[in-house]
């Protein structure tokens, strides 16, 4: 116990935790919106993968770093459009279109990166974003400005989805489509928007992971951070401010596991300590699962004039 | 725009849809292939030849069929009563766990009996084991509502760091010299190969068999019909007695079952023993090849042989040519999505206004 409560006295660990959480925060907005405008984005883990190589790439290639920030966004939006086509103009599953473009996108980047690196033994790194000293609030400046940026994108998320008409809009699709149209709103502009936009947030999560947390691209990094952002939308029953919770939670337990990892490691095979975020994914799932309030419309392909 | 439903599905379709995502699916790659700068044509034809070209060539396209079928054929069930199993890579790793556990540990002679019966015990816990993964969501889906991608998905994480716990721990192999693979299997329980000198093995005839029995478990029995049912409409097919959440049981049963004998397959016919990559993916590509089939089970044999072809003949052309292999995932991506864009079109019309 007192271990425990060493590591968490310790300010290096609030920052691990913080760091974390980022790409998480990202990516589980991005699917928190898709998932609004009644949709399933599976697409998210190849997405990030996208967001990552591309994002870095850029940055490889002497773009300055939010460039390739922007080139990530850019590249998760186009794959989003992508997405938005399959499921939402043809109206075809979202399982299976999902994890056709998470497959996709996953080879293309792998591909891309073996064709551009032939015959790297170690990977080529950039130099990625730096802590904002000058900040002044602790734990915080420890952090790049995309951490900051992830922060501040939860009030904007959640101002937009319930103050503004475009936010009604997103939410009045995913909940009944039908009565949208009626209202005069596409509901086909509406989706397509909201799985674009989620998609850039996406691809951005992806970039953290090159640009942020490490300075180099490896095969099987996002290491399926994608579906966690799934599973936490879940659990934060679809509203930002939970959303953050959830993300922040789950990163403490993830810092907690690597900590315990090194100290205490002996005791347990690391295995289980690996597990553990996966098996609070599930448990969170279980323990929302009686009262999600699931979007009425979400996973339900809509074709105009057909009930 | 929009889409309108054909009155009767068009027939000339059913001809230019299909040709039209094979030659969608080989542009794109054509393009990705001139991007590594090598010659389109040539690559292509070191591709089939190194899938289908010789005898060396086509076994080893149907030895790593042979899992492939088995993940179709699980993907196929779940799919076709809207169960979303995407956890077949994890039952896979449970199944070739159990496997070893039962036909392995205890130099594989605890427990003294023949080995005809070990055998069977072996293949029977791996389908166990299988399926038990997939109880949970299932179980969890019918009477709780949580969605079973999510868990489905998630528990192949936990699988796969299970595994690679009991390779460190109780079923290390302790003459491996540290490397992470489990104690082989008892030598009597592999399966026979079926042409000398190649790795094609018997697994092959029972994939097959297992996709007819499939075919007609779907088809002729009650059992069949309550999985397209409740796939259909589960609404109607509660409102006509068939009980969902029973259904939903057997398909899970079924599904994981056929994951996890995949694993056993593999253990039994080509590696011997359990290690972390022993399955490059087998259960998300089971999941393609069932819709690549149109979730039919005699058609996850035929797709699987093509997605095997792809990845193996992708491999020979990768030493040739220095294309990435990662091509053979991209092809079958683009197929995946463009196939499924053309079954739609077969029933769907668009008109532009």
């Amino acid at each position: 116990m007192s271990a425990l409560l060493d590591i968490m006295a310790n300010a290096a660990f609030w920052v691990a935790v913080l760091r974390i959480a980022t790409p998480l925060i990202f990516g589980t907005l991005g699917v928190l919106l898709c998932e609004r405008a009644g949709v399933l984005n599976l697409g998210i883990e190849g997405m990030m993968v996208a967001g990552a190589f591309s994002g870095w790439l850029a940055v490889y290639w002497g773009a300055p770093l939010w460039l390739g920030v922007l080139t990530a966004a850019a590249v998760g939006m186009f794959l989003g459009l992508f997405h938005a086509f399959f499921t939402v103009v043809l109206a075809l599953s979202q399982h299976v279109c999902g994890l056709g473009i998470t497959l996709l996108a996953t080879a293309v980047s792998y591909y891309g990166y073996r064709v551009t690196f032939p015959k790297v033994s170690t990977p080529p790194t950039v130099t990625p974003f730096t802590a904002m000293d000058g900040l002044g609030i602790p734990i915080l400046d420890q952090q790049t400005p995309l951490t900051l940026l992830a922060l501040l994108l939860v009030p904007i998320l959640g101002y937009v989805l319930y103050r503004t008409p475009v936010g009604l809009a997103v939410r009045m699709v995913g909940e009944n489509p039908q009565a949208a149209e009626g209202q005069g709103v596409s509901v086909l502009a509406v989706r397509t928007g909201a799985i674009m936009v989620g998609s850039a947030l996406m691809g951005v999560a992806g970039s953290f992971l090159t640009l942020s947390a490490f300075n180099a691209f490896f095969f099987n990094m996002v290491n399926g951070r994608g579906w966690i952002c799934i599973a936490l939308v879940v659990f934060a029953s679809w509203r930002p401010g939970k959303a953050l919770l959830g993300a922040l939670l789950f990163a403490f337990f993830d810092a907690l596991q690597l900590r315990l990892q090194q100290t205490g490691g002996a005791v347990l095979p690391y295995q289980l300590y690996l597990m553990l975020p996966y098996v609070l994914s599930i448990v969170a799932l279980v323990l929302v699962a009686r009262k999600a309030s699931y979007p009425q419309a979400l996973m339900k392909p809509y074709r105009k004039g057909e009930r | 725009m929009r889409i309108e439903k054909r009155i009767q599905p068009s027939r000339g379709a059913f001809v230019w849809a299909p040709l039209s995502a094979l030659i969608f699916t080989l542009s794109i790659s054509a393009l990705l292939v001139l991007w590594a700068g090598a010659p389109v044509g040539h690559t292509y034809v070191l591709l089939l030849q190194g899938a289908f070209g010789s005898v060396v060539a086509l076994s080893e396209t149907l030895t790593r069929a042979i899992p492939l079928m088995l993940t179709g054929l699980a993907a196929a069930v779940a799919f076709k009563a809207r169960l979303f199993n995407i956890g077949a890579e994890g039952q896979l790793y449970a199944g070739a766990l159990a496997a070893v556990a039962v036909g392995g540990l205890h130099g594989g002679s605890g427990f003294a009996i023949a080995p005809s019966v070990l055998f069977i015990f072996m293949i029977v816990a791996a389908a166990l084991a299988g399926a038990l993964m997939l109880l949970g969501p299932a179980l969890l889906k019918s009477h709780l509502g949580v969605d079973e991608v999510v868990t489905t998905l998630l528990l192949n994480f936990i699988a796969l760091l299970f595994v690679s716990m009991m390779l460190d721990g109780p079923m290390k192999d302790p003459s491996a010299m540290g490397w992470p693979q489990s104690v082989a299997l008892n030598s009597e329980l592999e399966l026979s190969k079926l042409i000398p000198q190649t790795r094609v093995h018997s697994g092959l005839i029972g994939a097959f068999f297992l996709a007819i029995g499939l075919w007609v478990l779907m088809n002729f029995t009650v059992l069949g019909f309550d999985i397209r049912a409740v796939g259909a409409s589960s609404r109607a097919s509660a409102f006509a007695g068939v009980s969902i959440s029973k259904t939903t049981l057997w398909v899970a049963l079924l599904s994981g079952g056929l994951a996890g004998l995949a694993g056993a397959i593999e253990v039994a016919g080509r590696t011997s023993y359990v290690t972390l990559d022993m399955s490059p993916g087998y259960g998300y590509s089971g999941i393609v090849i069932a819709m690549l089939a149109g979730l039919h089970p005699l058609g996850v044999l035929a797709a699987s042989l093509l997605v095997a072809g792809v990845m193996v003949g992708a491999d020979s052309m990768s030493r040739a040519v220095g294309v990435p292999t990662f091509i053979a995932d991209v092809i079958v991506a683009t197929s995946l999505l463009s196939v499924m864009v053309a079954s739609m079109l077969t029933q769907y019309r668009v008109r532009l206004r």
